[in-house]
C-alpha cells in the first residue's frame, strides 16, 4: 500500500481536471498555429475548422516576412542573448568558485551582496543605466553592434546574482580530493578552474545558460528601451512593433506568433527536463 | 590549503562585481537621485534640482493614475496569490495521486512559462478579440447571441488577469511538485493505517509538511506580480481602457519614456522598490516559515 493507491472512481474526476488544464495550455497554441494559414474572414467566421483545402493559405507568411525583417531580429536575438548566457557564465563561474573556495575576510558579506542584488527590480536601474550608456556613446547609436551591446550589458548585471547563487551552491557539493591532487600535480589556481571545476559542474552550468538565454530572448522591458531602429529589433521587439503596425490584420498576428514561438517549442520539446530544472532552481534552492 | 594564495581572487571577484556595482548598485542609487531632479527625456541632461526637490513625491498623491496602478497592482498580487498559487496547489496534488502520465502533465503545465509574454500577449489578443476571437466564438457555438468586448472598462482587469496567472501556473505547479515528492511515503501509510481517509491525508499530512515550499510559492508570487510588464502592455498599452488598466509597472514605462517625463518616472521605480519591500515584509510576518 502506497500513497498511490487506486481506485479508479476517484481517479476519473482526476484525469478530468488535470486534462483539462492541459488543454487550457495546448489548446490555445494550436488554434493559433492552425488560423496562422486561413486570411482573417475566415479565422472570423470560423476559427476551430482546420485549415485544409480552400481555406490553406501561406499568404499570413509571405507578408510577415515581407513586412517587417523577422530574419535580422532572430540574428539580433540570439547575439544579445548569446552574448548575455556566454558572459553570465563565465564572470558567475569565476566569482563562485572564488566565493566558495577561498577563504578571506568579507566572502560572506559579498556573499549577502550577490542575494541582495536579486531584489533590484529592472525598473529601478533601467534609466540610469540608460543615461549612463548614452553619456559613453553606446546606446542610440545607428550602430547595429553598439546597440545589440548596450542591451546586453543590463542584462548581464540582472542574471549575475541568480546565477552566482546557482553556480556556488553546485561548486560548494564538488568534493575537494579531486582540487587537491591537481594541485599536488602542480595546477594553478586558474588551471583547477578550467580543467576541473568547470567540466565537473557542467551541469549547473546549463542550469545557468538556459536561465539566462531564456530571460534576455523573452525580456521585452529591456529590449524596448535600447534597441531603437528596427534593423537593431530582436525578436520580442519585434513583435510588439509588428502589433502597432498591423494589429488589425489577424492572420498575420497570428503567423507573427507563430513564427516567433515555433523555435521555442523545438528547443523545449529536447531540452524540457534541463529547462524545468534551470528555472525552477533558483526559487527551489533559495 | 591549495587555496592559501589569494593572487587569483582579485582576478576571479572583480570582473563580476564590478558588473553588479557598475550596472547594478550604482544606477540603482542614481535613480533616487533622478527622481529629485528635473530630467526631460532619457537621455537628456538633467536640468537641477526640482523645486521643492520631493515634488514627484507630492505629485504622486495627486496623479489619479498612480493610485489606479496601486490599486491593480494589489489586486493582481491577491489574484497570483491566490489563483496562481492556488490552482498550482491543486494541480500538484492531483498529479501526485495519479501513476501514467505524471510526467507529461509536467511537460504540458510548464510550457507556456518558456513562451514570451509578448507572443502571448499577442496570442490572448486573439483569443479575446470582441469581433470574432475565440472567446466570443465558443459563445456563439453554445448559443449565446451577440459579442462580448472583454477589453470593456468593467472586465478589462480580469482579461488582463487571466493570461498572467495562467502563464505561471506551471512554474509553482512544478516547485510544489517536487516539495510532495519529498514527502516520505511511509508517513501516508501510518495515516492509512490509522484510519485517514483521502482527504484527511491531504488536510492533516500534506498541507502541514508543504508549508515551507508554499511560503517560498507565496513570495515569489507577490514580488513577481510586481515585475509584470510585458503582457499587460502588450494587450492593454497606456493604461487603456479609459485608464483603467495601469499597473506600477506600466505606469512608470509611460512616463519614463513615452511622456519624455523621466524624472517622474524613476520616482515611480522609487515606488515599486518600497511597494516590493513592503510586500515582502507583510508576506514574510503572515506566512512565517517553521520548523517541524
Amino acid at each position: 500500500m502506497n500513497k498511490k493507491k487506486t481506485s479508479y472512481a476517484w481517479m476519473i474526476p482526476v484525469y478530468a481536471i488535470l486534462i483539462f488544464w492541459a488543454l487550457t495550455t495546448i489548446y490555445p497554441l494550436g488554434w493559433v498555429m492552425m488560423n496562422s494559414f486561413k486570411v482573417k474572414n475566415e479565422i472570423i467566421a470560423n476559427s476551430f475548422a482546420l485549415p485544409t483545402g480552400e481555406l490553406f493559405t501561406l499568404a499570413n507568411y509571405k507578408r510577415a516576412f515581407d513586412r517587417v525583417p523577422i530574419f535580422g531580429a532572430y540574428v539580433n536575438s540570439l547575439i544579445v542573448s548569446g552574448t548575455v548566457t556566454f558572459v553570465v557564465m563565465a564572470l558567475a563561474g569565476m566569482a563562485s568558485f572564488a566565493l566558495v573556495r577561498y577563504q578571506f575576510r568579507g566572502s560572506s558579506f559579498l556573499m549577502s551582496v550577490v542575494v541582495a542584488s536579486m531584489m533590484f527590480p529592472a525598473f529601478s536601474t533601467i534609466v540610469p543605466v540608460f543615461r549612463m550608456e548614452a553619456s559613453w556613446g553606446v546606446v542610440n547609436s545607428s550602430n547595429r553592434w553598439m546597440s545589440l551591446f548596450s542591451c546586453a550589458l543590463p542584462q548581464v548585471a540582472g542574471n549575475l546574482s541568480f546565477a552566482i547563487i546557482v553556480l556556488s551552491g553546485y561548486i560548494r557539493s564538488l568534493p575537494l580530493e579531486l582540487e587537491e591532487a591537481a594541485f599536488m600535480e602542480g595546477c594553478s589556481a586558474l588551471q583547477i578552474f578550467g580543467k576541473i571545476i568547470i567540466p565537473l559542474a557542467k551541469p549547473s552550468f546549463a542550469t545557468v545558460a538556459i536561465f539566462s538565454f531564456l530571460w534576455s530572448y523573452n525580456d521585452l522591458f529591456t529590449q524596448t528601451f535600447f534597441l531603437r531602429l528596427p534593423k537593431q529589433w530582436a525578436i520580442t521587439r519585434l513583435l510588439k512593433e509588428l502589433t502597432a503596425m498591423e494589429g488589425t490584420n489577424y492572420g498575420l498576428m497570428a503567423a507573427a506568433v507563430t513564427i516567433v514561438i515555433v523555435p521555442v517549442i523545438v528547443v523545449y520539446a529536447c531540452l524540457q527536463k534541463y529547462i524545468i530544472k534551470g528555472l525552477t532552481a533558483g526559487a527551489i534552492k533559495g | 590549503m591549495i587555496y592559501k594564495n589569494k593572487k587569483p581572487l582579485v582576478l576571479f571577484l572583480v570582473p563580476a562585481f564590478a558588473f553588479m556595482v557598475v550596472f547594478l548598485h550604482y544606477p540603482f542609487v542614481m535613480n533616487i537621485f533622478n527622481s529629485f531632479q528635473k530630467i526631460g527625456g532619457l537621455a537628456a541632461p538633467s536640468k537641477g534640482w526640482l523645486d521643492p526637490w520631493y515634488s514627484n513625491y507630492t505629485e504622486m498623491f495627486q496623479d489619479k493614475n498612480v493610485w489606479i496602478a496601486l490599486k491593480n497592482t494589489l489586486l493582481l498580487m491577491a489574484a497570483t496569490l491566490i489563483f496562481e498559487v492556488g490552482i498550482a496547489l491543486v494541480l500538484a496534488i492531483l498529479v501526485d495521486q495519479i501513476r501514467i502520465g505524471a510526467k507529461f502533465f509536467r511537460i504540458v503545465y510548464f510550457f507556456p512559462i518558456v513562451i514570451s509574454a509578448t507572443a502571448l500577449g499577442l496570442l490572448f489578443n486573439l483569443i479575446f478579440l470582441m469581433d470574432k476571437g475565440m472567446v466570443n466564438q465558443f459563445m456563439e457555438l453554445f448559443g449565446y447571441e451577440g459579442l462580448i468586448d472583454w477589453k470593456a472598462e468593467n472586465r478589462a482587469l480580469v482579461t488582463m488577469f487571466i493570461p498572467v496567472i495562467w502563464q505561471y501556473v506551471g512554474f509553482y505547479f512544478v516547485i510544489l511538485l517536487t516539495g510532495l515528492n519529498n514527502i516520505p511515503a511511509d508517513l501516508y501509510e501510518v495515516a492509512s493505517i490509522d484510519g485517514a481517509n483521502r482527504w484527511q491525508r491531504i488536510r492533516y499530512l500534506t498541507l502541514p509538511l508543504l508549508h515551507n515550499v508554499l511560503c517560498t510559492c507565496v513570495i515569489l508570487a507577490t514580488t513577481g506580480a510586481l515585475k509584470v510588464f510585458d503582457l499587460p502592455w502588450i494587450m492593454f498599452p497606456k493604461g487603456m481602457p479609459q485608464n483603467a488598466t495601469w499597473l506600477t509597472s506600466t505606469y512608470m514605462y509611460y512616463h519614463s519614456v513615452e511622456t519624455r517625463n523621466t524624472d517622474y518616472g524613476c520616482a515611480l521605480a522609487v515606488l515599486i522598490v518600497a511597494l516590493g519591500i513592503v510586500a515582502a515584509r507583510v508576506v514574510n510576518a503572515i506566512f512565517k516559515e517553521k520548523d517541524y
